[in-house]
């Protein structure tokens, strides 16, 4: 094939160039015949393997079985490659099957965890169905029946604490959120700098900062829903801050130079043209917060207890929660205790899904073109 | 083009007022600047929040730093009230995270080559979403998995990895080979945990690669390998850099996985496989805090502010490591 670049009307479409190789080579999804070479490959180091391991060794544990066939099988493979198609075209082979045989691996766990929860945790839900939150824990022991077991309490104490946690840290978070990205300057630059390394705190240390801070000089009536609460806040703070910034780059600058040109205020920018535009961002920020939150375990292992009884004031008195509740049982001897567990699990789980997937319905429809008032102007011109 | 118009004499404008320019100085007239003062002050509020937890620690592990002066980090021998070295503890958390790292790394480059490169683009939200979806999930969940379902899973590789692959010094067990809930089935679960970090922090330094680069290869004649491997991975080292500091700074950190999983020996041994591995500093705490005497207390303080400033460290200079991708590709 001629490599010249010359554009001479005589190359075009030449006799001697067959009209076959002017054809763009366009690129195939899925290579032609790699399903049959990777299935070839499979079934073939599967048997050798199969038959390896009958002669040597027949008492085997299947995993090493399946590491040497997953071996095995990656080797033919480069080999069918590289004889069918070069060196080049394997590497690309090689490199595709481990780009997604990775990222199997990497999203397995999340469908078998989910499954697993759903299967072990209905168990305990459905037992008695109302009951399980409805009732507290009063009832349970560990060899009682599943069916006496409730998880009401906790609910109560992690409804009410993490809402105490997003009253506490939300509009800081959207303050300092709006202070790091509506001014510049050394200041500015510094606590984004602290917001981030807050962002990698250990859970257990806030657990451990709000005992050392409130629970210890408060004595025996130190832990409480509320210590819980300020644990959880020293985690989400940092969290809903900078997701917040982040919602709050993308509202367009222009609509900040439009308000300031009319001679606003920068508070009215804000609080009128910034914070509005973005709002839908930032319930969206606030709400993956809570999702977060509401499964951390760490900080509140300190800070207060499991406990069988309902507490509905989270200021006074030992107030459990679900991830507490949920450890507790595991830890506990008893046949049921774990089954319960995992029905606490399938309660946590389903909160946090459901925070997320709310999260993500929100976040997916985009704000920043609906607040726009030449959007909105348009609208209300067309005669629909 | 016609001839121009005759020139209009020129009429001065009718000046009744001379013009002053409208000064426009936003942030600083009266409610302006007491605006700024409460967002300095929220901002000022997350500073102070992270000073005072320095403080705490500090001024709560002083006397335990006093009577085992530096000892408390060259010792592994853990027994309050006499001795409190966390040399073990700080190496197991050391040791479960760079474990997990090594299992997360290529598993994270390959899902974030995946969702960019390899997926249809209509699944791609969708796919970040998921990876999201497992950062989101409990730790509790994830620990409670590993101890009930993980660790079976695993047995079967314990007993093989501990059979053939024992002349790694890693992979070898106590003389009594009892396999149960071993820093490897604890790392697992970490890394399952630290997996959407790195993913999505590599995903997004790799979607800034150069699309003009990536079609300068492919109109070169190379394969898809060949361009993610020429010039999507070189462009986006550093922030797998990042990501991984990133994710080994959560696993030390990573508290409920480690308590739940391992019975913790507090003592520095490099057998991951073992059925009584290290722990960690953050399942130390957990475990004993209550418990424990003030003195302890005030030990299982200094472990924890030796895990504090040692993750602190690390995220700075993952934070730098990222930023600097950042700025090499603006």
């Amino acid at each position: 094939m001629s490599t010249t670049f010359e554009p001479g009307p005589a190359h075009r479409g030449t006799p001697e160039t067959p009209a076959s190789a002017d054809r763009p080579n366009r690129r195939q999804r899925i290579p032609r015949g790699m399903a049959a070479e990777l299935g070839g490959a499979a079934a073939s180091s599967f048997a050798l393997m199969w038959l390896i391991f009958a002669i040597t060794d027949p008492g085997q544990s299947a995993f090493g079985f399946f590491v040497c066939w997953l071996l095995g099988f990656f080797l033919i493979f480069a080999i069918v490659a590289w004889r069918l198609h070069g060196v080049l075209l394997m590497k690309d082979r090689l490199g595709t099957v481990a780009v997604w045989g990775g990222s199997f691996v990497a999203l397995l766990p999340l469908v078998v965890i989910i499954i697993y929860v759903i299967i072990e945790g209905s168990q305990a839900l459905f037992a008695a169905f109302p009951h399980f939150f409805t009732a507290d824990m009063s009832q349970f022991s560990g060899q009682t029946p599943i069916g006496t077991a409730g998880m009401g309490a906790a609910i109560v104490g992690t409804v009410e604490q993490v809402a105490l946690t997003t009253l506490f840290s939300v509009p800081i978070a959207v303050l300092a959120a709006t202070y790091l990205n509506e001014t510049r300057g050394a200041m500015a630059n510094f606590v984004r700098t602290v917001v981030d390394s807050m962002t990698g705190t250990p859970s257990i240390i806030a657990g451990l900062f709000v005992y050392l801070f409130w629970v210890e000089p408060r004595g025996v009536n130190g832990k409480s829903g509320l210590a819980a609460a300020l644990a959880l806040t020293v985690l989400m703070l940092p969290f809903v801050t900078r997701s917040a910034e982040e919602v709050l780059t993308v509202v367009p600058g222009s609509l900040r130079e439009a308000a300031l040109a009319l001679g606003a205020p920068q508070w009215k920018v804000v609080v009128k043209v910034v914070l509005p535009t973005a709002r839908t961002g930032l319930v969206t920020a606030v709400i993956l917060g809570i999702a977060r939150t509401v499964g951390e375990t760490a900080p509140v292992l300190l800070t207060t207890s499991a406990s069988a009884h309902f507490n509905w004031n989270p200021f006074h008195g030992i107030q459990s929660n679900l991830p507490l509740e949920i450890y507790s049982l595991i830890v506990s001897p008893g046949t049921n205790s774990t089954k319960v567990a995992w029905g606490g699990a399938f309660v946590l789980v389903l909160v946090v899904l459901t925070l997320f997937t709310l999260a993500r319905i929100l976040g997916s429809s985009r704000t920043g073109h609906r607040s726009s008032p030449w959007r909105r102007l348009t609208r209300q011109a067309a005669p629909s | 083009m016609t001839t121009l118009a005759p020139e209009a004499p020129y009429v001065p404008p009718v000046q009744e007022q001379p013009d002053v320019p409208v000064v426009l100085t936003p942030g600083t007239s009266g409610p302006d600047r007491l605006f700024k003062l409460i967002l300095l002050a929220s901002g000022l509020i997350v500073t102070v929040i992270l000073g005072a937890i320095v403080l705490y620690l500090i001024v709560h592990s002083w006397p335990a730093l006093h009577q085992s002066g530096l000892g408390f980090i060259t010792s592994d021998d853990w027994s309050p009230p006499s001795s409190f070295g966390i040399l073990g503890a700080l190496g197991g958390s050391v040791l479960i995270a760079l474990v997990a790292l090594v299992v997360a790394l290529p598993v994270s480059v390959a899902t974030a080559l995946m969702i960019n490169e390899f997926a249809p683009v209509r699944f791609r939200n969708w796919l970040t979403g998921v990876v999201d979806l497992l950062a989101t999930v409990p730790s509790i969940v994830y620990g409670f998995w590993g101890l009930d379902a993980l660790s079976n899973y695993l047995y079967g590789t314990t007993v093989w990895l501990d059979h053939h692959a024992s002349f790694i010094p890693l992979f070898r067990t106590p003389s009594v080979a009892t396999y149960g809930n071993s820093i490897f089935v604890c790392s697992m679960v970490v890394a399952i945990m630290i997996i959407p970090i790195i993913t999505s922090i590599t995903r997004e330094v790799m979607s800034q690669t150069p699309r003009e680069t990536c079609e300068a290869a492919l109109a070169l004649g190379g394969t898809r390998w060949g361009m993610l491997n020429d010039v999507v991975l070189p462009f986006s080292r550093n922030g797998i850099m990042g990501g991984a500091l990133l994710g080994i700074g959560r696993a030390m950190g990573e508290t409920m996985a480690v308590l739940l999983i391992l019975s913790s020996a507090n003592t520095l041994t490099w057998a991951i496989l073992g059925p009584k591995g290290l722990g960690s500093i953050s399942a130390l705490i957990g475990l004993n805090f209550e418990q424990s005497p003030t003195i302890t207390q005030s030990a299982l303080t200094l472990a924890g502010l030796t895990l504090f400033a040692t993750t602190l460290l690390v995220n700075l200079v993952a934070r730098r490591v990222v930023s600097r991708s950042d700025r090499k590709k603006a």
